[in-house]
């Protein structure tokens, strides 16, 4: 019986159905009278709006407001001698992200469709903000490009073999965390290169260290208090729920007002810490709550029979923890996590309220500059780009990390 | 099976009681020695700067002035005075921001599903532009990009119902409070209240000899007109008046720009996610029930109204309450922006007295109260819309 359909040929795709754009029309546009309605009201709106864009855009907006600031936005204040060090981290990051791209690839071809438009799109406007940025920086940037291209090719050819089983991404993990460090040694300096204080960045540059510093730092704390609010022990669990509830009963600007001035009060007088390692820390104290509810989501998804199973093996309470529950849980809740990390990279823009210079900042400090007044609409527009193409980049990204 | 009957002897490292016992001894003991290091560095800390604790400077006088008032407030008022106008901003952003939110979120999510693709692309690039920017960036470009932007008071935009446009805020038709307002308003509150009663009592007769009742319509018309009626006429509506000489508006009430981008960049930032929590719950339907309620020959609206949307409700709420409590929390974004909520008053406070730690206690103490309130009604609210089981 199984045999005979063997030789059956093989079952073709279904038809490509061809509509016709009139049909198209008719279904999608006029179905009804009141969706015709709906339509015509669409597209009187983008008239509207888009005749009032494109005109601002093209005849009142200034943009030579952005154009030329366009490095303070990225790199603040950066010292300008040293600015090789930034671009240094910017394409081992890139390379990795390449490499580890190509890993995840699967069978997958590297270069289909979308993704050869997306690469087309970022070339074209490599060369296209030439006349702005500098061509010495186009070229850079377009340099960056090929490596995550050679980087991605590497990564499918040599990598997958390496990488792909459970032992190798755990060392893939281990290689980012190396890379993390590395990145934050050639930003901040000290061994062999100059001191840059984490208190002079500015910019983009301390948006994006800030937001990962925090990630890295809450993650152990969130895992520990989703374990701790999971616990059988009353104490741990209680300590765990009141922790986690009264963190997220308080807006965010609170818990950093509380670190920027109770911090410095509850420490001994000696010890003075830095403003960013202050905001940081209210972050971290911030995020881990959350993520420990996300986390919590994780634990629970796994059933009971996994930790029976585990305790009929023999193995200790640590161990079913470390070796059973997490690795499934984390798996399951990635997505949350990272939706976590993005609302955490908008949230550093509260740090202007706390008076530090992140890219929201760098762009009140810029329209504080009587040569820019007026211009908030541009300057506004331009860096929530910035922010959308990193937010929107991250969940479509969570999307993909999903399938693995 | 002789061995069976020996109580097995467990070494007290692997008694997993005691084990739990001492674990939970260390961990609240390591809790209380950083409390007692933080408590002691505090004392210390306050000692050495002079510094008290204490609510009693809350008794003495503000001396300074807040914008936004619902309550009268003047300088010579006390901070506790000035805490309260703060609270009062809070919430009346929080009420109407509420609402607004839910509005907007519950259309752009039904748009996001809709059969016309035209909405549906607009609804999506609404929800993708507004979720993956900052909030504060957001109120940032509502406040100097737009609102400053806005026709000076001398020549506002006038929009349809007396509503007034400028860069001093947007001014609405409001009832002017008098006797007649309040009369007004009994009466509608009665005739809702009388109408939900009449039919209820049509259902249940309809249920009892499933025969129409027609005089039931006159009355219900009879009721909609007068209703009507009073709520044009009888509220004693206050039209915004411009007055060129003095460049002011007067009558009507007036949202400051502050309130106004506040109102604005909370509401239109919460809605796009709404609109997802709309969106899902109503993806998560079994499309058999779509089936079945058009297989009746029941109409789009009538299948989306009475099948799809009770059982949608299910399940936004709970996400539907996390979204609600970011409103409030984000609501505290005021202070960018120079809006008088509780947070900026606080702040305030503490730049003029210092009182770091009260100041924090109070906000802190608010916002929970507050979280509370909305936390312990939405669950409520949960309670009453899922299935009862049995």
């Amino acid at each position: 019986m199984t045999n005979a359909n063997s030789n059956s040929p093989k079952p073709s795709l279904p038809p490509v159905s061809q509509v016709s754009p009139g049909v198209w029309l008719k279904k999608n546009l006029f179905s009804t009278w009141y969706n015709s309605l709906l339509t015509i009201a669409c597209l009187a709106l983008f008239y509207w709006g888009g005749n009032l864009l494109i005109g601002w855009t093209f005849t009142q907006a200034k943009w030579s407001a952005v154009t030329v600031n366009l490095r303070l936005f990225l790199v603040g204040y950066y010292p300008e001698r040293l600015i090789w060090r930034p671009w240094t981290a910017l394409g081992i990051i890139v390379g990795l992200a390449g490499f580890s791209r190509g890993i995840f690839s699967g069978t997958g071809n590297l270069f289909n469709k979308s993704n050869l438009s997306i690469l087309t799109l970022l070339a074209a406007s490599c060369g296209l903000i030439a006349p702005w940025v500098g061509v010495n920086s186009s070229i850079r940037l377009l340099g960056m490009l090929v490596l995550l291209i050679l980087a991605a090719t590497l990564g499918k050819k040599f990598g997958q073999s390496l990488f792909a089983n459970l032992p190798g991404k755990i060392w893939l993990a281990g290689i980012w965390m190396l890379i993390f460090g590395l990145v934050l040694w050639l930003l901040m300096g000290g061994w062999l290169l100059d001191v840059v204080p984490l208190s002079s960045l500015s910019g983009l540059i301390l948006t994006l260290l800030i937001a990962v510093i925090s990630i890295v730092l809450s993650f152990p704390l969130g895992v520990m208090l989703a374990l701790g609010r999971q616990s059988e022990l009353p104490a741990i669990r209680w300590l765990a729920t009141v922790y986690i509830e009264l963190i997220r009963g308080l807006p965010l600007i609170g818990i950093l007002f509380m670190a920027q001035i109770m911090l410095p009060l509850v420490l001994p007088s000696d010890v003075l810490i830095d403003q960013v390692w202050r905001a940081i820390a209210g972050y971290t104290l911030f995020t881990a709550a959350y993520l420990a509810e996300n986390v919590r989501g994780g634990l629970q998804s796994i059933p009971n029979g996994q930790i029976e199973a585990a305790k009929a093996l023999g193995l200790s309470s640590p161990l079913i923890i470390i070796l059973i529950i997490l690795p499934q849980a984390l798996r399951a809740v990635i997505p949350t996590i990272v939706g976590q990390f993005i609302s955490l990279f908008k949230d550093t823009s509260l740090l202007v309220i706390v008076s530090l210079v992140d890219l929201l900042g760098i762009s009140q400090s810029i329209l504080a500059n009587p040569k820019y007044i007026g211009r908030a609409a541009e300057i506004y527009l331009f860096i929530g780009l910035i922010y959308w193409i990193f937010c929107y980049a991250m969940s479509q990204g969570s999307r993909k990390l999903e399938k693995y | 099976m002789a061995h069976a009957k020996i109580p097995p002897k467990i070494s007290l490292w692997h008694n997993q009681r005691v084990i739990g016992i001492l674990l939970q001894i260390v961990v609240i003991s390591l809790v209380l020695a950083v409390f007692i290091f933080l408590g002691n560095n505090l004392v210390n800390n306050f000692q050495e700067k002079n510094i008290e604790f204490g609510f009693d400077f809350l008794s003495s006088r503000a001396s300074f002035d807040i914008s936004d008032q619902v309550i009268d407030f003047q300088p010579s008022d006390t901070y506790r005075q000035a805490i309260l106008v703060g609270l009062l901003n809070s919430l009346r952003v929080m009420v109407v921001g509420l609402i607004l939110a839910t509005l907007i979120g519950v259309t752009v999510g039904i748009g996001r599903l809709s059969n016309n693709w035209l909405v549906r692309q607009l609804a999506t690039v609404y929800v993708e532009i507004l979720r993956n920017t900052p909030l504060l960036l957001q109120l940032f470009f509502w406040y100097s990009a737009v609102f400053l932007n806005l026709p000076r008071v001398a020549d506002p935009w006038v929009l349809p119902g007396s509503i007034y446009v400028s860069n001093r805020g947007i001014s609405i038709p409001w009832p002017a409070g008098t006797i007649l307002t309040w009369l007004a308003l009994e009466f509608i509150c009665g005739s809702i209240i009388l109408t939900i009663i009449l039919v209820r009592r049509r259902n249940r007769a309809i249920q009892q000899n499933a025969s129409g009742t027609p005089r039931f319509w006159i009355v219900f018309i009879g009721i909609a007109i007068a209703t009507i009626v009073a709520l044009v006429w009888g509220l004693d509506w206050q039209q915004p008046q411009l007055d060129r000489n003095a460049s002011t508006i007067m009558g009507g009430l007036n949202f400051s720009p502050e309130l106004s981008t506040l109102l604005l960049g909370l509401s239109v930032y919460t809605a796009a996610y709404i609109a997802e929590v709309v969106r899902a719950g109503i993806q998560s339907v079994n499309p058999g029930q779509w089936e079945a309620a058009r297989a009746l020959g029941l109409q789009p609206s009538l299948v989306m109204r009475l099948i799809v949307f009770p059982q949608a409700l299910r399940v936004m709420i709970p996400s539907l309450t996390s979204e609600y409590l970011n409103l409030a929390k984000n609501s505290s974004l005021a202070i960018a922006i120079g809006y008088s909520d509780i947070y900026a008053i606080a702040n305030t406070i503490f730049n003029n007295t210092g009182r770091a730690l009260e100041t924090l206690l109070i906000v802190m103490v608010t916002y929970l109260i507050i979280n509370l309130i909305i936390a312990t009604a939405m669950n409520w609210l949960n309670t009453r819309v899922q299935l009862p089981e049995r």
